[in-house]
């Protein structure tokens, strides 16, 4: 078993994210933990934030005083405009999210398979879900990036051979980042790239429902 | 010119009667036609289908106008979320039916009825269970799910500033679906919170054209989310 002490908190996930991304990309973040990835884009980066519901070049909450109730997130919390940022209309937004203008997409999961299923809009016992613009964004970004704890609440695998839960868009997800580890999705494999301090690959081999390739596996250099 | 400002309330949502479809502006709050959905709930009008992205938020907006009984179907796009608590208790009651579609094929949707096409073909959702009955069609090679046009017989929208022909411009992100929701109903009414001249808009940047807008209503600024008690 695996001490908890050693998983990773949300916020130094989210700088492991943002390490990852690349200046002058433009970047769809979804609700929840994603969110937390723009404090930690170095400010030397011109990294443009995209929010599905209008805004191109999202800028962080306001300062108090300074609120615009009509200027806000995907997640529908206060936010504001970055100078250069602009306003469009949901066609113009989702042509920015299909028409492959997102260079990354970093998103929530329930489940992520080992061929790049993602699953994160409906649980299977659920009559219906929330599918917001994720089935766009997903199947559209030009990387999508997931997000996630390891494991549920429950201490069951996310990360699977093949997904049991209902998809989101087939074969998009290229990287995985959650609190025990950094593992991309090659053609053939998974491939652990990265483990937190004190957590070891067996570790996170045990905690996944797929077989890993650990060869080239390091240990993930925490700033925090 | 066609005069199409409207006195009062009563006289902008006549046109919404039982059992019409009905597209309504906002993403979260912000651009939700608060006001004209207030008078459809005074004119206690039902069976409506409405489509909308979210299911409500709180108890003003579409949340009232469903909780005043005026609808027996809603599409959208995201109507688990705790604000919509209103709508998961009619829900969970069978009292309301629900279809949900993914955000920018909602979009999409509208734009295609607006502008003349019947459907068109997106990546979006193939393999998954919102494509299921769905015609898929190979276009070099990659799956698209073809989508059909969805039109209103009217459409509620809320903008920033409207002229007197009815051109309009939209306050940030209240701006959202209302521009495309406006071409893609038989009528279209529209809550302003500011009457200009004609001259006052410049003409380079107008988001909807007046062509598209058959009644504005002057409702003044409000805070979003509080609704009518404000006015």
């Amino acid at each position: 078993m695996i001490d908890n002490k050693n998983l990773l908190t949300r916020e130094q996930i989210a700088a492991c994210v943002a390490k990852d991304l690349e200046d002058g990309w433009l970047v769809n973040l979804g609700i929840g933990m994603p969110t937390l990835i723009p404090s930690y884009i170095p400010s030397h980066c011109d990294i443009m934030f995209h929010s599905e519901n209008g805004v191109v070049g999202m800028g962080p909450p306001p300062l108090p005083g300074e609120e615009e109730l009509d200027l806000i997130s995907a997640g529908k919390g206060l936010v504001t405009l970055i100078p250069g940022g602009a306003y469009v209309n949901h066609i113009d937004s989702f042509a920015i999210a299909r028409g492959g203008r997102l260079d990354c997409a970093v998103l929530g999961a329930f489940q992520v398979a080992a061929n790049g299923d993602l699953c994160n809009w409906r649980l299977p016992h659920q009559k219906s879900g929330s599918v917001g613009g994720a089935m766009d964004i997903a199947a559209g970004a030009k990387r999508v990036y997931v997000m996630m704890t390891h494991t549920t609440r429950e201490g069951d695998p996310k990360i699977i051979a093949e997904r049991t839960y209902p998809l989101t868009a087939g074969g998009v997800v290229s990287k995985i980042y959650t609190d025990m580890a950094i593992v991309s999705v090659e053609t053939n494999e998974l491939v652990l790239e990265a483990v937190a301090p004190g957590v070891t690959p067996d570790d996170v081999q045990s905690a996944t429902g797929a077989h890993l390739n650990i060869e080239k596996v390091q240990e993930i250099q925490l700033n925090l | 010119m066609k005069n199409k400002r409207a006195e009062s309330l009563e006289d902008a949502v006549n046109i919404v009667v039982d059992g019409a479809t009905v597209l309504i502006g906002g993403f979260g709050p912000p651009g939700v036609p608060e006001i004209l959905i207030d008078g459809v709930c005074d004119n206690k009008i039902k069976d409506l289908t409405i489509v909308t992205n979210n299911a409500g938020t709180d108890r003003s907006g579409v949340a009232r106008l469903m909780d005043e009984g005026c609808v027996s179907k809603l599409v959208c796009t995201f109507p688990w979320a705790k604000e919509s608590f209103i709508f998961k208790e009619l829900y969970d009651a069978g009292k309301l039916q629900l279809e949900i579609v993914p955000q920018g094929t909602l979009a999409e949707r509208m734009r295609t009825a607006g502008a003349g096409l019947g459907g068109f073909l997106t990546p979006t959702a193939v393999g998954t269970d919102l494509a299921e009955g769905k015609q898929i069609h190979k276009v070099d090679g990659k799956d698209y799910v073809l989508e059909l046009p969805l039109r209103g017989d009217v459409a509620l929208i809320k903008a920033h500033k409207a002229d007197k022909r009815g051109n309009l411009i939209f306050n940030k992100s209240a701006r959202n679906f209302n521009p495309i929701m406006a071409m893609a109903a038989d009528q279209t009414v529209v809550e302003v919170s500011e009457e200009v001249q004609i001259h006052e808009l410049d003409p380079e940047v107008i988001i909807t054209p007046s062509v598209f807008v058959d009644t504005y209503f002057v409702t003044g600024h409000y805070e979003v989310g509080k609704g009518s008690k404000q006015v």
